[in-house]
């Protein structure tokens, strides 16, 4: 037994010599330091992937977005090069179409998932393009950046988001993109519907009625089927001019603080629009009464 | 006679769901007349989309060519009804998305005879001008798939197709609108076999029925045309019979292997109304511009069979049968497979086979709650494949779509929705295997990127 345990002990003391294989002890280091979130942001797959990367010197710790600063310049000085550019991009959902100001076509009752009730007769939303409010996106967030508003939509948080793209590939419908997050002027809406239609359809769709190209800095905004589109290449001459005579409010202004800002007409439409289902309440309200 | 009561061939699992075919199978096709404006989407069969060959304001005869075939598996579009071409635009279509669709404006004064083309002479064509012929009206498998009927006539070199088979089964609830059409149409759904037959070279051809249609089987073994390769057999009344490969497996005793198609193990089956279209348009090169479809359900008034114009939007057809008060889901097809409509503006297209009305007391009977699986393996028992559900369910829930698909053969389910049926934990398992074959086809897309 002996014999058979020093035998079998030295055959694995040569093996480990043989079959060692060198691998850059500063990878453990790098490794150590990522976040571990294996989110995918950086363009590898996985955390120890993007540490391999760097040692091999492929590219600069900036390219992680999750990590800090600190973290970035740890790791920029453990291996002597330089932390590299830092662009903070964010998801941006194109879609403003919360419950409040979208109509519905049909009851969806099946499975409570985005992705299920697309499957279904692209589920009970008034129109065809836009969100459907079930949380697919929040539930693939593993960062917590996505919270739903009062209106069944999603919001981005800015300083959560590390634009990992979880939720562009969840969303069936297609409607998050990763941007500059210093991108804030932004079409929040993918009706290609013409203009009567996609206001039936939503009263926040944009009608491609051209009045934000006509106020934009030239060439900066396009209408294309039916859909205002921003050509990100001229963003910098983007200012808030652009939404104001929206009359629907699809084209937004992110501010950091406050959030999606929408033109004045669009105010003063949504008011408007608000009264008015307000007086009709009131209407069927006293019908109902009359009648009972 | 006394061999059709034999018990018929079969496939091993499958379910029994209630049959509901007593309301319309009895009643003789009727023709729908015109909506006002009928709504042809240019892609209502898989593969690619037709292209429009109309402009906006022109004026087209009924059966007059409107789009033309997008490639080789896609299949030309023909005006359904005469009149005026209003516009080309966006269109609601069953899925629930937007897509390129003519619209034409129904002329009530205009001729509504169906344009005639040059006679085709099907005796003296070549096996490749029959499928040509088939391509060019248009067609494509109306039990429901869509799929472009000449592509699975075309024989690729080094394959042979020794048997067609005629797929009469119409195994979901509620559909009767192939039984009406075997009663009806016999001599075309023979003439269509006799084309079937020699585009494919097959020495003969199956007729399979399931033996609740005792008549059609019936009618269909007495009057085979002499000299004819034609059989006419029953199948067992079970779901998923009609199902392209449990109808060959029980006929013919062969299984499609994973990922294959019939023509695999030598096999052609076409739908029997397919076959009897293709009898009736192709000698005078004609288009297919209207099918048979069941309108039925507890919330149709009217139900019956009808001869409706592709186009037609659903709500004009539901205006016409009338539907109850509490007439609550519209599903296109029959219950167990069919997509529920999120809006009667869709219009009918060459798949729909049935139009199905349910109320609101059938969906209050419907199970809400769902538990965990207990493992009583009865999704094991149902599943015609042979897949494990349960097992595929577990993993779906915890998203391993990849897994899915990889180890557990997850792209051979056809979604024929057995197990779901029999599941005593109400799971919505196809439901999640759809939500998993969709994931793992985006997942490659963005790969692809």
């Amino acid at each position: 037994m002996a014999v058979l345990g020093i035998g079998l002990s030295s055959i694995l003391a040569l093996a480990n010599k043989k079959l060692h294989i060198f691998e850059d002890p500063r990878i453990e280091q790098v490794d150590d330091l990522l976040p571990h979130a294996n989110c995918g942001a950086c363009g590898f797959p996985g955390c120890r992937a993007f540490a391999e990367e760097l040692v091999a010197g492929d590219v600069t710790p900036g390219a992680c977005p999750v990590s800090s600063s600190e973290c970035v310049a740890t790791i920029a000085g453990l291996l002597g090069i330089e932390a590299g550019a830092r662009e903070k991009r964010v998801a941006r959902l194109a879609c403003a179409g919360g419950k409040n100001v979208t109509r519905m076509r049909a009851n969806y009752a099946g499975l409570s998932t985005c992705r299920g009730a697309s499957l279904v007769a692209g589920g009970g939303k008034g129109c065809p393009w836009g969100c459907l409010g079930l949380d697919d996106c929040m539930a693939a967030c593993p960062f917590d950046a996505i919270t739903m508003d009062e209106n069944e939509l999603p919001v981005v948080d800015e300083d959560k988001c590390t634009a990992c793209g979880a939720c562009v590939l969840a969303c069936p419908k297609h409607l998050f993109s990763l941007h500059d997050v210093n991108h804030r002027l932004w079409v929040a809406c993918m009706n290609n519907e013409r203009g009567a239609a996609a206001k039936k359809q939503c009263e926040a769709a944009c009608i491609g009625c051209g009045l934000c190209a006509k106020d934009a800095a030239e060439g900066l905004i396009e209408i294309t089927g039916n859909l205002a589109q921003i050509d990100f290449g001229r963003i910098e001459a983007a200012n808030m001019d652009a939404i104001q005579r929206c009359p629907t409010g699809a084209i937004v202004w992110l501010d950091k603080e406050q959030g999606p800002i929408i033109g004045a007409k669009a105010v003063e439409a949504r008011q408007k629009a608000a009264a008015k289902a307000a007086e009709e309440a009131a209407a069927a309200a006293a019908a109902k009464q009359e009648t009972a | 006679m006394a061999q059709n009561f034999v018990l018929g061939h079969t496939f091993s699992h499958g379910v029994h769901p209630p049959e509901h075919k007593k309301g319309t199978r009895t009643e003789p096709i009727e023709r729908l007349g015109f909506a006002p404006t009928l709504v042809v989407p240019l892609a209502q069969h898989i593969g690619a989309p037709a292209k429009a060959v109309v402009a906006k304001k022109q004026e087209v005869a009924r059966g007059e060519l409107i789009a033309e075939a997008g490639g080789f598996v896609s299949v030309p579009m023909h005006a359904p009804a005469a009149g005026t071409v209003t516009k080309i635009d966006l269109a609601l279509i069953a899925s629930g998305s937007m897509a390129p669709a003519v619209y034409i404006k129904v002329d009530p004064e205009a001729s509504q005879e169906a344009l005639e083309g040059e006679p085709f002479d099907i005796e003296a064509a070549a096996p490749g001008d029959l499928v040509g012929a088939v391509q060019q009206a248009g067609l494509v498998g109306l039990g429901g798939a869509a799929f472009p009927t000449h592509v699975k006539m075309t024989v690729p070199e080094g394959k042979t197709i020794d048997t067609v088979l005629a797929n009469g089964c119409e195994c979901e609830p509620y559909l009767t609108c192939d039984h009406r059409l075997m009663l009806e149409q016999k001599d075309e759904l023979f003439a269509g076999l006799a084309i079937a037959l020699k585009a494919t070279g097959a020495d003969r051809a199956i007729i399979g029925i399931e033996d609740n249609k005792q008549d059609a089987l019936a009618l269909l073994r007495d009057s085979v045309p002499h000299g004819l390769p034609i059989f006419v057999a029953p199948v067992k009344t079970k779901y998923p019979q009609g199902a392209e490969k449990m109808l060959i497996k029980a006929l013919l005793n062969r299984e499609v292997p994973s990922g294959g198609l019939p023509m695999d193990v030598n096999v052609a089956c076409f739908n029997v109304s397919t076959l009897a279209q293709m009898a009736a348009l192709l000698p005078k090169r004609q288009g297919l511009i209207e099918r048979v479809v069941t309108v039925t359900g507890p919330g149709v008034r009217k139900p019956g069979n009808y001869l409706i114009p592709l186009g037609t939007p659903l709500q004009f057809i539901l205006d016409h049968v009338g539907l109850t008060d509490d007439a609550r889901q519209v599903i296109l097809g029959g219950p167990m497979m069919g997509p529920s409509v999120s809006s009667l503006d869709v219009p009918t297209t060459k798949g729909v086979s049935g139009i199905l009305a349910l109320t609101q007391k059938e969906l209050d009977d419907r199970p809400k709650q769902v538990y965990p699986c207990i493992k009583c393996g009865s999704c094991v028992e149902a599943c015609p494949l042979y897949l494990n559900p349960s097992l595929l369910g577990a993993l779906a829930r915890k998203e391993e779509y990849e897994a899915m698909e990889q180890g557990y053969h997850l792209n051979d389910c056809f979604e024929c929705a057995s197990c779901t049926y029999v599941c005593p934990s109400n799971i919505p398992l196809v439901q999640y295997f759809r939500i998993a074959k969709s994931m793992n086809r985006e997942r490659k897309a963005a790969k692809r990127k």
